[in-house]
């Protein structure tokens, strides 16, 4: 049983948990000035449109910060998770999200290393995007 | 705020103390500082029409705490949705609602059973909603695992290390050692805080403030009313809230924002000093919001004390200790003092401006800053006595 926090889809959100599932990491775009934005909202920050559509991205990126968790919190959650790395990550399109860096050594992570999406099903409704790197 | 430069003034401080268990409930720690801070000014509840206070879903009504102090009607009690960020805020709301004329003499509190209770620390809803959906699925939790992302962007940009953040440690902590309300008061050293046991890269344990049980208050009122209380008023020569575009959805969301190297501060600091009428080189005392170490120097580079990137230079060589250039946090901070969300460091510079902060006195002090906040959004205070 998956014991960790799970995204809870909503109107503005369920498209990217959707795309997940499907194995594509799709940002919105706002079809009024074109600007691409995660995380979703239903009004553009830059020109205020209501109108969006989701658009692919190509899934690699590169990391702008990020953290080693070594004490894990909730400790019966997390216990047998550390030492794991969570990042934001700068994807090429142009927008930042934040997921983990898996399948590397959590000290060998560094600013600008290059990342690429993988996706880890973890419910049967929810799958995550995570990052390893390229 | 220039046109209320001096007009309005701190009369009363109050506080409980600051523990790991206060065996009592928020409402009791609430109404007990704020009972101390009235009859620190010379004043009794009747007096009081007005109480602020900020909170997270862990505290008490300000309307409730109006009751436990038998004030039949207050005009004015109003609860922040806020943790740090609001802890310079609430003064600045009990000026707007004395100019306002919707009140007098207005309280301003902050009540926690931090550790004992509701811990700020802890984890999360195992249900990931809004916002939290694309941080909390990844682990990504905690206050300290949120810092810990804008630390190490300052270590990325401007090559900072954790000895240079350590020096914020041991100096406050040296400082708590003089304080009688500080829950830490055993000095450490870098040794000892290097070897700190790691708790989310780049935070060590002694990075990370500590957990409170406890309430302190501050009461505010007019120029005018404070000349005929018990102290010497503490007037508000300025104030500034709030933080660059962007500013996210909830206090832990930071995914909208530009440059994690720098916070809120940069974006209050013109209209701090432009209201205060004085400038970083002028201020005597600083009480810094230290929620971890790293926040001081994002704080010091956005108002102006050095230049982005040369907080953690800025900091070394004895200028932030007592006898320094700029003494910083000198009741021990959120780091050693305790954890009641930053209004203890209004409370300390209140005492520092009196010159009642005994052992730990900066001779001379007439002006002083303090802080709230330290990630998205804040608000700042320049008093003088």
């Amino acid at each position: 049983m998956y014991n960790k926090p799970v995204p809870v889809p909503d109107a503005d959100t369920e498209p990217f948990w959707s795309a997940c599932r499907e194995g594509r990491l799709s940002v919105q775009c706002c079809r009024g000035c074109g600007a691409k934005r995660l995380p979703p909202e239903r009004y553009c920050p830059k020109c205020h449109g209501a109108e969006s559509e989701w658009q692919d991205v190509s899934g690699k990126g590169k990391v702008y910060s990020w953290i080693v968790v070594r004490h894990p919190v909730p400790g019966d959650v997390y216990g047998a998770d550390v030492p794991y790395v969570v990042a934001l990550i700068d994807l090429e399109e142009g927008v930042r999200m934040a997921s983990n860096i898996i399948d590397c050594d959590p000290d060998s992570v560094s600013a600008d290393m290059a990342v690429e999406v993988v996706f880890e099903v973890v419910t049967e409704e929810i799958t995550l995007p995570k990052f390893r790197p390229l | 705020m220039r046109a209320l430069r001096d007009k309005y003034a701190i009369v009363g401080t109050g506080y409980t103390d600051y523990s790991k268990n206060s065996g009592t409930t928020v409402l009791n720690l609430a109404t007990e500082a704020c009972l101390n801070a009235v009859g620190d000014a010379g004043l009794t509840p009747d007096d009081i029409d007005g109480l602020v206070s900020f909170q997270f879903n862990d505290s008490v009504p300000a309307m409730s705490v109006a009751g436990a102090m038998g004030i039949e009607a207050a005009g004015y009690a109003v609860d922040i949705a806020g943790g740090g960020n609001a802890a310079n805020l609430v003064v600045l709301n009990a000026i707007a609602a004395i100019e306002a004329g919707l009140a007098k003499n207005v309280l301003c509190f902050r009540a926690m059973n931090g550790r004992s209770g509701f811990r700020l620390g802890g984890g999360r809803d195992m249900q990931a909603h809004g916002i939290t959906q694309f941080t909390a699925p990844f682990g990504w939790i905690t206050y300290p695992q949120a810092m810990a992302m804008w630390c190490r962007r300052h270590m990325v940009k401007y090559g900072t290390t954790s000895e240079q953040l350590g020096t914020l440690a041991v100096t406050f902590r040296d400082n708590a050692a003089l304080n009688p309300r500080a829950m830490q008061r055993q000095p450490i050293s870098m040794d000892d805080y290097l070897s700190a046991r790691p708790i989310v890269d780049p935070f060590r344990m002694l990075d990370i403030c500590l957990e409170s049980d406890g309430a302190c208050a501050v009461l505010v009122t007019s120029a005018d009313r404070a000349k005929d209380m018990r102290h010497a008023p503490v007037y508000v020569m300025s104030g500034a809230n709030g933080g660059g575009a962007n500013q996210g959805d909830d206090l832990f969301d930071c995914l909208r924002w530009e440059d994690h190297s720098e916070n809120y501060s940069a974006y209050i600091a013109d209209d701090l000093w432009r209201g205060a009428g004085v400038g970083p080189e002028d201020i005597d005392v600083a009480e810094i919001y230290d929620c971890f170490t790293y926040s001081v120097v994002a704080q010091l580079e956005g108002l102006g004390f050095c230049q982005p990137g040369e907080g953690p230079d800025f900091v070394q060589g004895g200028r932030i200790a007592r006898d320094g250039a700029l003494p910083l946090n000198t009741h021990g901070g959120l780091l050693s003092e305790a954890y009641i969300h930053g209004l203890n460091h209004v409370v300390e510079a209140v005492d520092q401006l009196r010159g009642d902060a005994g052992p730990r006195q900066i001779p001379g002090a007439e002006i002083a800053l303090t802080t709230a906040g330290a990630m998205t959004v804040g608000s700042a205070l320049v008093l003088r006595n």
